[in-house]
């Protein structure tokens, strides 16, 4: 990659419930190893899973795929995901934090408590992306999102396997892009490439 | 910078300057994506509109600054969370400590108290009951009353209950306590053996000659400078010899105190401190 990287946005969240994992697996099996930002994803799941989404995740992508680790740096084109049973937060130099605090939405890890700690480090130079699930998690962060100036899409719930989910953040926020689940990741493509001059 | 943004982040670090130099509660070296967020959540559970109100109340109202303190502190908890580790305490740890005469138990930052109840039920059925001792500590006196009282609310007890079979549990959990209306009422004998104290893992000292220390998930919330201190206490308040247990997701390794520990469970992230009993 040559030439000074002028990028106009800085990292990928992405939320997703039920149907989540066939859903990331169509997106981020999309994303190119030169795929220049850090994708950070929560996804709920039961609190004693174990690190079978990681490794059919990283089997299926050319990216890396992993499980967020306590006070972990965060990297250019590598996917995280948060642990099932803990919240994931972001710091402001770019490392993660774990939190064990209450549910969220009946969840741990929740996607607002993500969304809204990414937003505030982030701020305009944010992509958050919310797919399908059965609940409306996702709603207050995505909201944070906007309010921040970053950018906001929601898979179409018509591409969902739950709809709740992507109805609810449509509902609330007026995303800035409402997408079928194939066209998620070339446009998450797109926006990368866009950064590297 | 987003103006708000900015002006919240200063706040923030004036409203911990000023719980530090008030009331000697040192939240200065936390992590402060967490810590930001549960003073974002006070703000909008008060009629406060700024965290600078919220600074000038906590210095002139007592009672607010304990609310919060209680908010800070997280004080989620769960009766054999990760009922693997439990397991793996009764397979790794456990048969060492039968060797001793006397066993001392540090649960430090055990919070409502539902991990030192479930150490305690694990040490009975494990016929060491008699010979140990559990210094349950926290930085929170008002946690610490509710830990002594031993009630847990009625709901989580089929959850519990299924983490305490998962755990390797020998008999049933409902023999541990007796229902009451909404809550449930743990043994009383269950902390015969158990001394609840205040103790701050930021500014307080080594807590002498322990043969386990557990702190599960209280490290998460601290900095790299804080966790490497905690560690550090640790490793001087523990027999050589004596385990050290941390959450799921805390790590030993790639800390200041890696070479002083040898692994004994990776998963179950239990540690070993490397020497001779004397």
């Amino acid at each position: 990659m040559e030439g000074v990287v002028k990028s106009k946005y800085r990292a990928v969240v992405i939320g997703a419930s039920s149907g989540g994992l066939k859903a990331l697996k169509t997106i981020l099996s999309v994303l190119p190893g030169d795929f220049a930002l850090p994708v950070i994803i929560v996804v709920h799941r039961h609190p004693n899973a174990d690190g079978y989404m990681e490794e059919s995740l990283d089997h299926k992508c050319t990216l890396s795929v992993k499980q967020v680790d306590e006070k972990e740096k965060i990297q250019n084109g590598v996917v995280y995901i948060g642990p099932p049973n803990y919240h994931v937060l972001i710091e402001d130099t770019r490392i993660f934090s774990l939190s064990v605090e209450e549910a969220v939405n009946y969840a741990r890890p929740s996607i607002d408590v993500l969304f809204e700690s990414a937003a505030d480090v982030y701020g305009p130079e944010l992509v958050g992306v919310v797919l399908t699930g059965n609940n409306d998690d996702g709603v207050r962060g995505l909201q944070r999102i906007k309010r921040r100036g970053g950018l906001t899409v929601v898979q179409t719930p018509e591409t969902a396997e739950a709809e709740s989910m992507p109805k609810a953040a449509i509902a609330a926020v007026d995303p800035d892009h409402v997408l079928p689940l194939k066209e998620i990741g070339p446009f998450l493509n797109g926006l990368s490439i866009f950064n590297i001059q | 910078m987003d103006n708000n943004l900015e002006n919240e982040k200063i706040e923030i670090d004036l409203l911990i300057q000023a719980i530090f130099r008030k009331y000697g509660y040192d939240f200065r070296n936390y992590a402060k994506a967490s810590l930001s967020r549960r003073v974002q959540q006070r703000l909008s559970r008060s009629n406060l509109k700024t965290i600078s109100e919220m600074q000038h109340k906590l210095l002139y109202d007592q009672s607010f600054f304990e609310t919060l303190l209680l908010d800070l502190t997280i004080n989620v908890t769960e009766m054999f969370r990760d009922p693997y580790f439990f397991k793996a305490i009764r397979t790794s740890v456990i048969p060492e400590l039968k060797r001793q005469p006397f066993i001392k138990v540090w649960h430090a930052g055990c919070s409502s108290g539902e991990e030192v109840y479930s150490m305690a039920i694990l040490l009975k059925e494990e016929g060491v009951a008699q010979t140990a001792r559990i210094y349950a500590t926290d930085t929170n006196e008002a946690v610490l009353q509710e830990a002594e009282k031993g009630i847990v609310s009625i709901g989580k007890m089929q959850q519990y209950s299924r983490n305490y079979m998962d755990a390797g549990g020998m008999s049933s959990f409902s023999d541990y306590y007796t229902a009451r209306y909404e809550s449930a009422l743990l043994n009383k004998t269950l902390r015969k053996n158990v001394v609840f104290s205040c103790h701050n893992l930021v500014t307080d000292g080594v807590f002498g000659e322990m043969d386990l220390i557990i702190c599960r998930n209280v490290l998460i919330y601290f900095n790299d400078e804080l966790q490497n201190h905690v560690f550090g206490l640790f490793r001087d308040s523990l027999c050589p010899g004596g385990f050290l247990c941390l959450g799921s997701k805390e790590s030993l390794m790639f800390t200041q105190c890696s070479d002083d520990f040898e692994i004994v469970a990776e998963r179950e992230k239990i540690y070993r401190k490397k020497g001779k009993r004397g």
